[in-house]
């Protein structure tokens, strides 16, 4: 019986082809994605990485609901000209606390893992609403309703202690804090700004949308890409102690 | 009693189960309609309400409707089949293949002009371009998949299809997914994985959907009479299998609330990364591939009225592809902050990945041994055996792309999405376009209406597909290109928006190459609408074909 006739065991019985396609291809995804759960120089040890604040994640989710990963990448790769554009090469540990990751697939638009701080919240506002009025040759639609909407921050709290289950080092008082937290950072010149930065490091924390009186989408985008890429100090960094 | 010898008609579990389940949807859907936090989902709650009713009221209708009796599964000693959701699949498809290719025009024009945006939340390209993808995979793909899949299952097994209500409920079920997944992205409900963007509710949906298929499917199978199981059914089932698995793996999610269509992945970062394109490389691998090339197994050697060129190759190119497509994931993630040993085995596996798919592009084209001539005169087989030639060229381009010096150049481009369309429009849409030509005119028992128009969609559509990938891959290279040229001095050349500006007459031509694509599909649908709705009966003989010109 040669061994062309043995593969009559699949034709012939539909269970053992089902578990022999099981088996198959089970074996590729668990040596791929396994190991990156366990090894530890998966994500690189490094200082300043914090959870979103509530704004901020807030921001993201407009990001993700306007789908501007469709377009903008948020993944600067080690090669010179992408260094010289944006910046230093993205750090796993960087979007260790993306549920989900944004790193993106297509450069319709520019990289944004690096965008924070690189331009005015001026210049965002003015782009958010018609960005050919600040870079003529853009191809990007025009986002004007996000500066007339008002956020929608009353259940941001949930946000966050779902966010907290699935391992973002939230704490309950933080949680707690959560709205109080987004009127503190749209707030320029807030009292309550250090003890936001306490929980926060580093946080941008004033108006963002130009207009104080309230709290835009518009308010929440622009405080997620002014942070963005902004949390590592690269001065510090050592990049020899994690090569992988 | 007057009825005592005829069989008393009684509602059947199934029948009264899935009724009592839709009750229940019914009633918890307008909870969560009243109590929604954005409108969005209380639309989407209410939708699920109607349908929830729709379905109640169809299950008994059905039953008022329907003989005592369950339809034999036999007919004079031929199986009696059922290809009531065959039917409503097939067209399903076509419909969705309009409305996916007219999304994917307007998308191309968009980015050519961005002004068409019209300052819309709900149609600008964010929005509408995975409506697009999902409207052609999912809606236009998987419908085509569905009906065939269902034809195939039960000519090859020569048995009925398995279950009552479970065939309807799939097709139905299913398109019902694609309505909740589809407006969703218009209302800006995405949880932002690519292919996968659909929110936890129509995810857990699509669960239910896709193991009753699964079990339809099998149920089928273990059914036949037939002793062996044709190959076309080793690659459905394959399908069938890893995309229950890749879903399950990709999507599990903790929603903010019951009230809430937003929910977050429990994977983060580079974890999430890594099994979000082992998701989005196999649904190309299983969903695009080896769901497609069950359907080549089945239709080119009908059409070709030739047998499969080889067995063996079957069996080595069956196993090794479903083995190799796995590993290929991380060649989407070259360079990033993936860790280096996951790259090189996605690139490796995926050059190795390029002997299997020959394997089965040569399976398919040497079918036509001793049948070339029909090349000349049957625009159908053309059709398919053309869209074969296009899944070569695809997966010869795809392992080249995943070794990493040149995917340095092609990532973030246009190329990708070049590559991409070379597959989709020249290897899955002509495929299911031939297999659509094939079906219908089979199923509704009538002649093909015009293989001259099929003439003409084949050469429309294919100068289409040149213009779109010829296009890309030039806007890609000279991006790319642009991207990491320096000047004499050391300096970057180019600002970015400059290579944003380089790309516009490719995207015109781009959007030039998708009208035309279009144009062909819309002469296909009047070609088999005027197929369904002519009154004279196929010929039971060969029928002779158009001469060649």
């Amino acid at each position: 019986m040669s061994l062309w006739q043995k593969h009559a065991i699949f034709e012939k019985n539909s269970i053992i082809l089902v578990i022999g396609i099981l088996i198959v291809i089970a074996i590729g995804g668990l040596v791929e994605i396994v190991p990156l759960f366990y090894l530890k120089n998966t994500i690189e040890k490094v200082e300043g990485v914090r959870p979103y604040t509530p704004l901020e994640l807030a921001g993201r989710n407009i990001y993700v609901r306007e789908g501007c990963y469709l377009c903008h990448s948020q993944m600067i790769r080690p090669l010179r000209d992408e260094v010289e554009r944006y910046g230093h090469y993205s750090l796993a540990a960087e979007s260790m606390y993306d549920h989900p990751f944004q790193w993106g697939s297509k450069r319709t638009g520019p990289d944004l893992a690096r965008v924070g701080g690189k331009y005015s919240d001026d210049w965002h506002r003015d782009h958010l609403r018609n960005p050919r009025s600040v870079v003529p040759g853009s191809v990007m639609p025009n986002y004007s309703w996000l500066e007339q909407n008002d956020l929608d921050y009353s259940h941001i709290a949930a946000d966050m202690r779902v966010l907290a289950v699935e391992g973002t080092p939230y704490t309950p008082e933080m949680i707690a804090d959560a709205q109080k937290d987004v009127v503190t950072q749209t707030t320029t010149d807030s009292p309550d700004a250090a003890d936001l930065a306490k929980r926060y490091p580093k946080v941008n924390v004033r108006d963002f949308d130009g207009d104080p009186k309230r709290i835009t989408e518009a308010d929440a985008l622009i405080a997620y890409l002014q942070m963005l890429g902004t949390e590592v100090d690269f001065k510090l960094y050592d990049d020899k102690a994690n090569i992988r | 009693m007057a009825n005592a010898l005829a069989p008393q008609k009684q509602m059947t579990i199934g029948e009264g189960g899935l009724a009592l389940a839709f009750v229940a949807l019914a009633l918890l859907s307008i909870v969560i309609a009243a109590k929604a936090f954005t409108p969005g989902y209380a639309f989407h709650a209410y939708l699920f309400t109607a349908a929830s009713i729709a379905a109640v009221f169809a299950i008994i209708n059905r039953y008022y409707d329907r003989p005592a009796e369950r339809p034999p599964l036999t007919v004079d000693g031929k199986p009696n089949y059922n290809m009531g959701p065959v039917k409503f699949a097939a067209v399903a498809s076509v419909f969705w293949g309009i409305a996916g290719f007219t999304v994917g025009l307007y998308i191309a024009l968009e980015l050519a002009f961005p002004h068409l945006n019209l300052d819309i939340p709900y149609i600008t390209f964010g929005r509408l371009r995975p409506l697009h993808t999902s409207a052609v995979i999912f809606a236009f793909g998987g419908n085509a998949l569905l009906a065939t899949s269902f034809y195939v299952v039960q000519r090859t097994c020569r048995a009925r299809l398995a279950g009552d209500l479970a065939p309807w409920f799939v097709v139905l079920g299913y398109n019902f997914f694609i309505i909740i997944a589809g407006t969703g992205y218009l209302l800006g409900i995405t949880q932002s994985k690519e292919y996968a963007e659909p929110e936890w509710y129509s995810d857990l949906w699509l669960t239910i959907v896709w193991v009753t298929y699964f079990l339809v499917y099998l149920g089928t199978i273990m059914r036949r009479t037939e002793p062996h199981i044709y190959v076309a059914n080793w690659f459905y089932l394959a399908f069938i299998i890893t995309i229950a698995v890749l879903h399950l793996g990709n999507n599990p999610a903790i929603p903010v609330s019951i009230f809430s269509p937003k929910s977050y992945i429990v994977w983060s970062g580079v974890q999430d990364a890594m099994v979000q394109w082992w998701y989005g490389h196999n649904a190309v691998g299983f969903f695009l591939t080896a769901g497609f090339l069950a359907m080549m197994y089945y239709f080119i050697p009908k059409r070709a009225e030739r047998p499969v060129y080889s067995y063996r190759l079957s069996i080595i190119h069956f196993w090794a592809l479903i083995f190799l497509y796995i590993w290929a994931g991380p060649h989407h993630l070259h360079y990033t902050a993936l860790p280096d040993w996951a790259q090189t085995l996605g690139m490796t596996f995926s050059i190795m990945l390029w002997m299997p798919s020959w394997g089965g592009m040569i399976n398919g084209i040497m079918t036509l041994s001793g049948a070339w001539d029909k090349l000349r005169t049957d625009p159908v087989l053309r059709m398919m055996v053309v869209s074969v030639a296009f899944y070569g060229m695809s997966t010869f381009e795809g392992p080249m792309m995943s070794v990493k010096v040149v995917n340095s150049l092609s990532h973030y481009t246009d190329w990708t999405i070049g590559h991409v369309h070379s597959g989709a429009l020249g290897w899955v849409g002509y495929i299911s376009f031939g297999a659509l030509y094939c079906l219908i005119p089979w199923l509704w028992n009538r002649q093909l209406y015009s293989l001259k128009l099929v003439n003409w969609h084949f050469w429309i559509s294919t100068i289409g597909i040149v213009l779109y990938i010829t296009s890309m891959w030039v806007s890609g290279i000279l991006q790319g290109l642009m991207w990491r040229a320096y000047t004499s001095l050391g300096f970057l050349e180019y600002s970015f928006v400059e290579t944003v500006e380089a790309m516009h007459p490719f995207y015109v031509i781009r959007a030039l190459g998708g009208f035309l694509f279009l144009c062909g599909a819309l002469i296909m649908a009047f070609n088999l609408w005027k197929t369904v709705m002519s009154t004279e009966e196929a010929v039971p003989a060969t029928a002779t074909l158009a001469p060649a010109e």
